[in-house]
């Protein structure tokens, strides 16, 4: 165990690279680091809200937007519905809270009442929406009153979420999201983020929909204005591509039933963006797909149609490909878009201003001190307690520790909040832990009669048992808090296994591999540490 | 020199009896828990801005001239609603920060009328900055949406399952539940020393209570993993004299971790200023509450609950000690 081996060093030797190319960034000035070559690593740490500022945008949830849209889906179900079942309509007119199917022929009354129940049965909750029959030939189909009262607040509600996701996904970065108002949502990032970048991330509602193309009637005709009742126009996303595509409304499947967008490469090696279905959303692309051989489909990103390939046969497995001209670029941003959800309702930037720092110049004062003189009261106890030689062994981990720690959290571009900065100090204050382990055992060893050399393999080798025990309960915890914790929580969990990692490799490799270098140099006879 | 390095002062060998007082330590435990629980409903969790939301405005003064974030702060602080926060921002017509803006976050205490408290805020800057344009006045919603409060919630019960179960695949069922038992002791009388102290509960605070926890589980690990090697080595021995004796062993390990952790954490909560001495001083008390944990209720549990080890008659055979034990 005590013996200097090969791997060992090198190892340490790794994780010293490693831990300067990835902490580095963060010396350079930002003109510095846009000059590095490519292959080098350039996102840096952050400093969080509370410490430095950042930017600040206001964004209003376009609730009237969203009760046109979904109105307009109440129309288009009523539509559908009745014309598979072979119903005649006369009019569908819109009210401020559903819509009025007129029938052709009221003797259809029973037929068409059904099977506008069966629509309420299949909508996601079963509740939101009813039908009722007015006169011999109406039917009203409209959401609930619950419903239209809380739209509102359940957009802006989810629409938080979707931003999160999409925004932090990790949790590390300390971005703010709160509701202001009724349907205001205010953002602030912190430090140097790019306000423009936010924005096309926000900017985007990610709505993904695979519809029919409409073969049987011309694309030109309807640009001429005679659109058939149950087709759209939408343009098209390339522009080497038509520039009108004509579609049938109805919608086969939509994003809320994708499970996971990735980026993948086609058959020509070029970059593509993969998904797959939940088990409803294959099922139904596989019918879909069964009934159109030989036909078109469109896939439509927020009302654009990105591609329109042939359907050569049946696609039963619920997993695809989009074919786009993506750079890498583009294409992991739109896998984050589409992961995230699609956003209920388009966001508006009222307002994008600069903010300063949450706490006051004291307090960041206050905050640099003490966490200075914490880690000062580490390192100095530390060498009172053990000596120069084995409590300076320790301050070395905690260094390389401190290294490693930075270089991680660079890595994923997280910020650090002033209690965040405290935290950090405590895991130094805690990752002496496996030092005091392994020195006390060798304590132990050594008034238990046995050599020094014998003493400090013996300490190696008991403590490593009982910090591997420790330090996996508490990694086992923080992976499961990053799976299923979301926004603050993921980030804690981010950081805490972080630091157990990067601890539990400084303290321990570096206390083996020095003081087997002591051991070999100095040849004691007796263990410092001990009486 | 003499006495350096100064571990050669601690002790090699103690002999506290630490069972002995177990069960006083039991009963202060279970009445300290069952108080913190019912604190935590009446008075209650002193809910921050991060959780229960508030109203916010916009100060602004014509721009060139400056509004002093700290009179400000100062002011709205004297009004006694709780967390208060003010961030200078940029002015709403150029985007130029130029320090003549300012938004400021304030809670409405429960029962109380908003628009009163947003006329007292307003009448309470004024007072102490002069005259400054008010705008923007609307209610703000809680940084922690239901969805992320439910998450968490669900991320850390599944956590403590795990490694529960970690604990027992390592060790056996019965150090598993001690070890749970102790980090939910930790847990619940952190949250009495919130209430009690009318510490704010924010997100900053749930970083604590993340920390405690997993300081809490460590400890105890370190202390079971002792315990699990002296009932290897001395077969005959009561379980009550090998608790003692693990405890014991691991003393001088269990105090200078613990001393660095507090005396860091006493260095943040004296020199860090407002900003950081609630979260200081909620994980310093968590940290000797974990240590007191591992001794007194972890331990115990497992007297109280026994071991499977070689009887005293049969010392020769061989004790079986969970699934993973190592030889």
């Amino acid at each position: 165990m005590i013996h200097l081996s090969r791997w060992k060093v090198i190892l340490l030797a790794l994780s010293v690279v490693f831990g300067l190319l990835f902490a580095a960034p963060n010396m350079l000035s930002p003109a510095q680091r846009d000059a590095l070559p490519g292959w080098l690593p350039k996102s840096i740490l952050n400093l969080g809200l509370d410490l430095q500022g950042g930017s600040y945008l206001l964004l209003e949830v376009d609730v009237p937007a969203m009760r046109a849209a979904r109105l307009n889906n109440l129309a288009e179900d009523a539509r559908t519905v009745l014309a598979e079942a072979s119903i005649g309509v006369s009019t569908i007119s819109r009210q401020s809270d559903g819509v009025i199917v007129t029938l052709a022929d009221p003797s259809q009354m029973e037929q068409a009442q059904a099977a506008m129940r069966a629509l309420v049965v299949n909508s996601p909750t079963g509740t939101d929406r009813l039908v009722q029959r007015q006169g011999s030939d109406r039917l009203r189909y409209a959401f609930t009153e619950a419903t239209m009262n809380s739209m509102a607040s359940d957009a802006v509600t989810q629409s938080i979420e979707v931003v999160r996701r999409r925004l932090d996904s990790t949790g590390t970065k300390e971005i703010s999201i709160t509701r202001q108002g009724a349907d205001r949502i205010v953002v602030q990032a912190p430090g140097q983020s790019d306000p423009a970048e936010l924005e096309r991330l926000i900017g985007q509602t990610a709505q993904l929909t695979f519809q029919m193309v409409d073969v049987e009637n011309s694309i030109q005709e309807a640009l001429n204005g005679s659109v058939p009742p149950d087709s759209e126009v939408l343009p098209g996303a390339d522009p080497r591509g038509p520039a009108f595509y004509l579609v049938k409304r109805r919608i086969l499947v939509s994003g809320e039933n994708l499970t996971k967008a990735e980026v993948t490469q086609d058959q020509n090696q070029r970059t593509a963006i993969g998904f797959r279905f939940d088990g409803a959303g294959a099922r139904r692309f596989g019918e879909a797909t069964a009934a159109n051989i030989g036909k078109p489909f469109a896939i439509i990103l927020d009302g654009k149609v990105i591609s329109a390939p042939s359907i050569r046969s049946a696609i039963t497995g619920g997993s695809g490909v989009i074919e786009g001209n993506y750079s890498i670029q583009e294409a992991s941003e739109m896998v984050n878009l589409l992961n995230g959800g699609a956003l209920p309702a388009p966001l508006k930037v009222e307002e994008r201003r600069t903010v300063s720092a949450e706490l006051g110049e004291d307090a960041v004062s206050a905050g640099a001190l003490s966490t200075a003189i914490g880690f000062g009261i580490i390192v100095l106890f530390m060498i009172l307690a053990y000596g120069m030689l084995f409590g300076g062994i320790s301050v070395i981990g905690l260094v390389l520790n401190g290294l490693l720690i930075v270089a991680c959290m660079s890595l994923v571009g997280a910020a650090l909040t002033l209690p965040g900065i405290a935290g950090l100090i405590l895991t130094f204050a805690v990752a002496v832990d496996a030092n005091v382990l392994i020195y006390e055992r060798m304590r132990d060893e050594a008034r238990a009669g046995r050599s020094v050399i014998a003493s400090m393999d013996a300490g190696f080798s008991k403590a490593m048992a009982t910090i591997i025990d420790a330090n996996v309960t508490t990694l086992v915890a923080a992976a499961i808090m990053f799976v299923f914790g979301a926004g603050p929580v993921r980030g804690f969990a981010w950081t805490l296994g972080i630091g157990v990692f990067t601890s539990v490799l400084s303290s321990v490799l570096v206390a083996q591999v020095l003081l087997a270098f002591w051991l070999k140099t100095a040849k004691p006879k007796k263990l410092p540490i001990a009486e | 020199m003499r006495g350096w390095p100064l571990i050669k002062l601690l002790p090699q060998k103690t002999n506290f009896h630490f069972v002995k007082y177990a069960r006083y330590a039991a009963i202060v435990s279970v009445i300290l828990c069952v108080a913190s629980i019912v604190a935590c409903f009446v008075p209650g969790l002193n809910m921050g801005i991060d959780f229960r939301g508030g109203a916010s405005l916009e100060v602004s003064k014509p721009a060139g001239q400056v509004v002093n974030l700290e009179e400000v702060r100062g002011a709205v602080s004297g009004l006694d609603l709780g967390d208060v926060g003010v961030q200078g921002i940029a002015r709403r017509d150029n985007n130029i920060d130029d320090g003549s803006t300012a938004i400021v976050r304030f809670q409405v205490p429960d029962g109380r009328d908003q628009t009163v408290v947003v006329n007292q805020v307003e009448a309470a800057i004024t007072q102490a900055t002069g005259e400054v344009t008010y705008s923007g006045v609307s209610v703000v919603g809680s940084k922690v949406s239901g969805e992320l409060f439910q998450s968490g919630l669900l991320a850390l019960g599944s956590a403590i399952v795990l490694m529960f179960l970690y604990i027992w695949f390592r060790f056996e069922p019965q150090f598993g539940f001690g070890a749970v038992a102790g980090l939910l002791h930790d847990v619940v009388l952190t949250f009495g020393l919130i209430v009690v102290f009318k510490l704010e509960f924010s997100l900053t605070m749930v970083a604590a209570i993340l920390t405690v926890i997993g300081y809490s589980m460590n400890d105890t690990v370190v202390v079971f993993d002792r315990l699990r090697e002296n009932l290897r080595k001395y077969k005959t021995m009561p379980l009550r004299d090998v608790i003692d004796l693990s405890l014991n062993e691991t003393l001088s390990r269990t105090i200078i971790t613990g001393v660095t952790a507090v005396m860091v954490l006493a260095a943040l909560a004296v020199f860090g200023g407002e900003a950081l001495f609630g979260f200081s001083i909620a994980l310093m008390f968590g940290i000797i509450i974990g240590t007191y944990s591992s001794i007194y209720v972890g331990a115990p549990i497992i007297l109280l609950w026994g071991v499977k080890r070689g009887g005293a008659a049969d010392d020769a055979k061989p004790i079986k000690l969970g699934m993973a034990s190592r030889p």
